[in-house]
């Protein structure tokens, strides 16, 4: 009875007042910023900046000598390649994909919902348990491709997909294509479906055929869809070390290395945290320059 | 040049969820060249479905659809030398207006000098010449209106459809671009479909109005007829603000018009007269006129019903008292109970 005492007024303060409340809902997602993001974004500056490793965690100064190591690294210039060119090559593979996906889901037919839950299953696999199905899909001796192929007889013998250096870096892009492309697709259905039925309709009454009403129509209202689910698309392939680190450790020869996979090889595999740090930050520039072309090529959209 | 269009025994069915929806359930109607028909009824009622078969954007289920005489059904919309207007103008938000406007010549392989050509003598004849340049977002209702029509004239169709081209116009633009409406179809005597729930646009544009409900065409005449001489109960009801008095009466339904229920004394005389006493209700001041709402008495069963007052009547008529009213015999309809049909004049004194 204790509450009933207080006037009316002072009761309802306290849950009326935003003041107290906004920092108080905010500070569960300012926590976790904080924790999982910002601490360990600094930490690895000031990681690059030292020469910390596995066995000696003291943090002793030595300026920028890791980024002078790494500059005179010709695998860190290959991983760098690699990162960009897989990152490049998946994101045209999956907007070409996904738009044409995108396209068939939002076509009308029978069992419609049961399809889309299927092309999403790529998507809610765990990375790694997918990474470990197509490492037996590229299996040297047992790949169920090659039988494939060897049934028509394309091909004698094995393809050792992992093997080879071109091989091995289009099947690090064809997995990394398969995983994004499922998400990419529905962010662009999700885009399809929010053009107006009476455009379509329109496009139609004018006679536009199906490639005109794609470029002219469809693909431009689309757009700034298509740059969202590119930029996550980008982001994901970008900083993703599972499937290099499953299907190929980076090899043959640091063939399929890319920046993650090798600052954590570096850093983890081989102890040396200040360097496998200092190849980390090079994500990070990489990252924000691309996310600020995006977004500014989707306002750009918006405001046409 | 204008082209007749004609839909014969059209039938368009959707699968629903279980059910089976009639949109449209059997529909006869052909239009006459440069004619100016209007497709009236409520939501629902199946006219923009109809419409949208007119245009090939819906199959029929059943059914031809002929224009200029050819069946059509299987054409794609481009082939069938329609142009169409849709309610939300459906412009291409990207494109400037007068890419809006070009973008059907496109498709038609003309040369771009010719395009422009094209586009300026359409955005000329509405007047939107000077808006070229600029975005659909950046231009008024009424604006967009116009790139719209200047969008399907610009093919020079042999037939406009247009679907309720003006409800998303403010309720004063309405009348006046109804009006331009009207005065642009006629000059350029293209046959015109006109889709629209609001029976105001339907008898001010319309040379005949074909009234539908429930995927049925229930009375197809000019706005006179229709409004005069209503084939049924929906159509009497439909049509008129406020709507025809029902009233139900040994067996059939007797039905006059509020402006046709006047005080005793000064419905005109020759011929017979229906009395009626009218227990006053409420009475309502619009535009002059007066509206009496009231129960009528001694006429059928006792019914709710409307009288319109015209300014020029005068009577003293007081809310609660009990008034004698009249029709004229000759402003008398008359309906079977059953079906709602119209049905001959019966003897109104038996």
């Amino acid at each position: 009875m204790g509450i009933t005492s207080l006037p009316a007024s002072e009761r309802r303060a306290l849950s009326d007042r935003e003041g107290f409340l906004a920092p108080l809902f905010l500070l569960p997602a300012v926590v976790y910023v904080v924790a999982l993001v910002a601490i360990p974004f600094f930490l690895a500056i000031a990681f690059s900046l030292t020469d910390v490793t596995a066995g000696d965690p003291s943090l002793d100064w030595v300026g920028f000598k890791n980024f002078d190591d790494i500059f005179h690294d010709p695998i860190f210039w290959r991983a760098l390649r690699n990162t960009l060119l897989f990152t490049a090559a998946t994101m045209v593979l999956t907007v070409v994909l996904a738009k044409a996906l995108a396209m068939i889901l939002v076509a009308d037919f029978r069992f419609k919902r049961l399809i889309r839950f299927f092309v999403l299953l790529p998507w809610i696999t765990p990375v790694a348990l997918a990474a470990i199905s197509w490492l037996w899909m590229f299996d040297s001796v047992y790949s169920p491709i090659d039988w494939v192929l060897r049934q028509p007889g394309l091909i004698d013998g094995n393809t050792h997909w992992l093997a080879r250096d071109n091989l091995a870096a289009i099947s690090v892009i064809a997995v990394q294509t398969w995983r994004i492309v499922p998400l990419a697709a529905v962010i662009i259905m999700a885009g399809l479906v929010a053009i107006p039925h009476e455009i379509n309709d329109a496009a139609a009454m004018d006679g536009a055929g199906f490639w005109r009403r794609l470029w002219e129509i469809t693909i431009p209202l689309n757009l700034p869809v298509i740059g969202v689910a590119t930029l996550f698309g980008a982001i994901l392939t970008f900083t993703d070390m599972t499937v290099v680190y499953i299907l190929t450790r980076g090899g043959p020869d640091n063939a399929t290395q890319t920046l993650p996979s090798y600052a954590f090889f570096k850093g983890i595999g081989g102890g040396d945290l200040a360097q496998g740090a200092a190849i980390a930050l090079f994500l990070f520039p990489l990252l924000l320059a691309a996310a600020i072309a995006i977004l500014r090529s989707v306002r750009k959209m918006e405001t046409l | 040049m204008a082209l007749a269009v004609e839909v014969r025994g059209l039938k368009k069915h959707y699968r629903g969820h279980g059910d089976h929806i009639r949109a449209v359930d059997g529909v006869d109607i052909s239009t006459r060249e440069g004619e100016y028909l209007v497709l009236l009824g409520p939501s629902g009622c199946g006219k923009t479905t109809l419409l949208r078969t007119i245009a090939g954007l819906e199959e029929a289920t059943e059914g031809e659809v002929l224009i200029g005489g050819n069946v059509v059904n299987g054409l794609p919309p481009r082939a069938r030398q329609v142009a169409m207007v849709f309610q939300s103008y459906a412009l291409y938000p990207h494109k400037t207006v007068e890419d809006n406007i070009t973008f059907p010549l496109k498709a038609e392989k003309i040369s771009k000098e010719e395009r422009r050509k094209k586009a300026r003598w359409a955005a000329d004849l509405l007047g939107i010449d000077h808006l070229l340049d600029r975005k659909p977002r950046h231009l008024s209702g009424g604006e967009r209106q116009r790139v719209a029509l200047a969008r399907a004239l610009v093919r020079e169709p042999s037939v406009f459809l247009l679907d309720e081209p003006l409800s998303n116009l403010d309720a004063k633009l309405r009348a006046s671009a109804r009006d331009e409406l009207k005065q642009f179809q006629q000059n350029l005597g293209t046959t015109t479909v006109y889709v629209t729930h609001d029976q105001a646009e339907a008898m001010g544009l319309g040379d005949r109005i074909a009234v539908m409900s429930e995927g049925k065409l229930r009375q197809l005449g000019p706005p006179h007829e229709v409004y005069d001489d209503p084939q049924d109960t929906f159509v009497a009801t439909f049509l008129g603000s406020p709507p025809m008095n029902l009233v139900p009466r040994n067996g059939h339904v007797l039905g006059f018009r509020p402006e046709n229920l006047l005080p005793e004394e000064v419905v005109p005389g020759g011929g017979t007269k229906l009395g009626v006493d009218l227990e006053v209700g409420r009475i309502e001041f619009l535009s002059g006129d007066r509206h009496v709402y009231g129960t009528a008495r001694g006429l059928g069963e006792e019914t709710r019903v409307i009288a319109r007052l015209p300014a020029t009547v005068t009577t003293p008529i007081e809310a609660g008292e009990v008034h004698r009213f009249a029709v004229h015999e000759k402003d008398l309809c008359f309906f079977d109970a059953e079906s709602g049909m119209r049905t001959a004049p019966q003897p109104v004194w038996a």
